[in-house]
């Protein structure tokens, strides 16, 4: 416990110390905590409830429209700002931005956890590939509404309020990386609350056999829907700020993006570990390095990189690096391991 | 929201006609979704980015000279080879796992497809021209080009061509031993392995087929692929698996929602409206089955 202890604070010392270390990379390590939100509060409902989702994008993108428009619309009106597009009418004065942001924030976190809750009971009682399907077509009809709505800025975007300049300090990238980083302290210690409690047994036991757990006597649609609804609370969190760094929001690249986003934290979840509490951390981590790092080599080929990724992860790392290590320390996992049982076992490979 | 659709009988008529020669197409999709979903119990995910490969095979005989209706024969054959060579590459090893794990490993390739094709193709729309003029009907009212008649009746007898093929052949027999019972099939000297490459060699023609019809009725573009693949899915779940006649008529049903949608909604919601009805659908499918205490399988 100790040494956990030790661990923890110095990750928070390095995570609070970051931006002033590593300058040049503040947007790169917002974005980072972005995506350790997006993987780890995926991997509740998908590693530790065995339900697939695609459509955890559609709570990202419902946070990130629905802070810019509360932060827009607190002060101005919302359809001449999206009618001006890039050319402002309207500025915010510092207070004004800031006081927007953060009552953003808190509509972008609620309302996507409300509407979990009112879709959970039809969505949940889908099971295994129906719901998978079920949530990707639940993600791509958001993208295609919304690109749709004239007040939101349709198909010409949104562009969210420009960073006040406080007394000639420059502090974006400060102040949206500390928002990120404080959403991922915030969601990490949830999550890390969660799973040490029987709410995480319960999700396990209906990833292991729902029927049975049913009989159990458990009511495995509330949990599911909690399960859900706290997916939804962190990932319009993150959507609300991703906005906000980004700068401009378009529904299909931007928002709602299935074909980025969506799949990244699937992705990013199963490349770390699924059901495994520092897995999607990890995972996130090495996706975005690798993302980052060999993004400008195959410039222009990102995308057939990243199916290649996505094909070679699945078929070959299914159980991602937390798997593999635990396959290869047990002794680590705190699993007991029989000399004889294992010599046994490489001798049949 | 405008119902000029339903105050006009003739706009009502058009609609319908429009939906129904299209639904025939997405019949044939989802047929060939049934298909592989049946035998290999696979989602391909990819499935709409073979159509829309096929559909660039026939474009691009357009842009030779040669007229694209030709690429409903050559399609099919370039699309078998490049089914086969999926199913050795990557789908042989998620045959037996979870489906999940398929659907994931197919909406890699998706993406993959999608952007080699942006590469290669140019990310315009593109449509082949194939010069059948139009049919009008009820003194002009109602406007029906020839091609679309001509992509109905093409895909109808390439239906009826693979059903007979299906009941008749030797390797028709196998893909639907294996489908009832891959493990039987392999000890009654099915190579099940050489089936299954078959199966998907067999559904990327048969989208191989449908690309073709559609680049010459519709437009084609790099990043259109995942509607017809949400179609197809939406297809089979209304229909069953193995059920051809219910393939054909939900189809035809999902084709003529999709033209009123696009008269009523706005055709900037049409592609939403198909998105929403397959989560209707199944949302509809689990209410029903749960008051039996039951679940979709």
């Amino acid at each position: 416990m100790n040494k956990n202890l030790i661990l923890y604070a110095s990750i928070l010392v390095f995570g609070l110390a970051a931006p002033f270390i590593f300058p040049a990379f503040k947007v790169q390590l917002s974005i980072l905590c972005v995506l350790i939100i997006l993987a780890v509060t995926w991997n509740i409902q998908g590693g530790e409830m065995g339900y697939n989702s695609f459509g955890n994008i559609l709570f990202y993108g419902l946070g990130m429209y629905l802070c810019a428009s509360v932060q827009v619309g607190m002060f101005f009106p919302l359809a001449e700002w999206t009618e001006s597009g890039g050319e402002k009418t309207f500025v915010h004065t510092p207070t004004q931005f800031f006081q927007g942001m953060a009552a953003g924030l808190v509509v972008a976190a609620v309302v996507p956890t409300i509407v979990a809750g009112l879709i959970g009971y039809s969505i949940l009682g889908l099971r295994g590939h129906y719901f998978a399907i079920c949530t990707l077509g639940l993600g791509v009809a958001a993208g295609e509404i919304s690109g749709g709505i004239e007040i939101i800025g349709a198909g010409q975007g949104f562009t969210t309020p420009p960073f006040p300049n406080v007394g000639g300090l420059e502090a974006r990238g400060e102040f949206f990386y500390f928002c990120s980083f404080f959403a991922l302290v915030l969601a990490f210690i949830t999550v890390r609350a969660i799973y040490s409690t029987r709410f995480k047994l319960i999700l396990n036991a209906i990833r292991d056999n729902e029927d049975k757990a049913e009989a159990m006597g458990i009511e495995t649609m509330k949990y599911k829907i909690i399960g859900w609804m706290v997916s939804a609370f962190f990932c319009g969190l993150a959507g609300g700020i991703m906005g906000g760094l980004v700068g401009y929001i378009d529904s299909t690249d931007v928002a709602f993006d299935g074909r980025e986003m969506g799949v990244f934290m699937v992705l990013m979840a199963i490349l770390g570990g699924k059901g495994t509490l520092w897995g999607p951390v990890i995972g996130a981590t090495v996706f975005h390095i690798f993302k980052e790092g060999f993004w400008t080599l195959f410039l222009g080929w990102q995308y057939v990189a990243l199916g290649v990724l996505i094909v070679v992860i699945v078929i070959y790392f299914p159980e991602g690096i937390m798997g593999w290590l635990r396959e290869k320390y047990p002794e680590r996992f705190g699993e007991v391991v029989d000399e004889a049982d294992r010599k046994a076992q490489v001798e049949l490979k | 929201m405008d119902f000029m659709v339903f105050q006009y009988p003739m706009i009502t008529i058009q609609a319908c006609l429009d939906g129904i020669l299209l639904g025939v197409l997405f019949a044939l999709i989802a047929y060939g979704m049934a298909l592989q979903w049946g035998v290999m119990n696979i989602i391909n995910i990819a499935q709409g980015d073979l159509v829309i490969l096929g559909g660039y095979i026939a474009y691009f005989m357009y842009l030779y000279g040669i007229h694209p209706a030709w690429g409903v024969i050559v399609s099919p054959i370039i699309m078998y080879f490049v089914g086969v060579g999926i199913y050795k590459l990557v789908i042989n090893k998620v045959v037996d796992r979870d489906l999940f794990i398929s659907i994931l490993a197919t909406f890699g390739i998706s993406i993959l497809f999608m952007q080699l094709m942006n590469f290669a193709f140019g990310a315009d729309v593109v449509l082949a021209n194939s010069g059948y003029g139009t049919t009008f009907l009820f003194d002009s009212n109602v406007v029906l080009p020839n091609s679309k008649i001509f992509s109905a009746v093409v895909s109808i007898v390439f239906a009826i061509c693979l059903v007979i093929y299906m009941k008749k052949s030797k390797l028709g027999r196998a893909i639907r031993a294996t489908a009832q019972n891959a493990r039987a099939a392999k000890i009654l000297g099915v190579d099940t392995e050489k089936v299954y490459a078959a199966t998907f060699g067999i559904n990327a023609a048969l989208c191989g087929v449908a690309g073709a019809l559609i680049s010459i009725t519709f437009t084609i573009h790099p990043y259109m692929g995942l509607p017809y693949t949400i179609r197809s899915f939406m297809i089979v779940i209304v229909a069953g698996l193995g059920n051809l006649p219910g393939v054909a008529m939900s189809g035809m049903g999902l084709g003529v929602f999709e033209e009123f949608a696009d008269y009523i909604l706005g055709t900037e919601f049409r592609i939403g409206s198909v998105f929403l009805l397959l989560v209707l659908i199944l949302v509809y499918r689990r209410f029903k089955l749960s008051r039996k205490r039951e679940y979709l399988k």
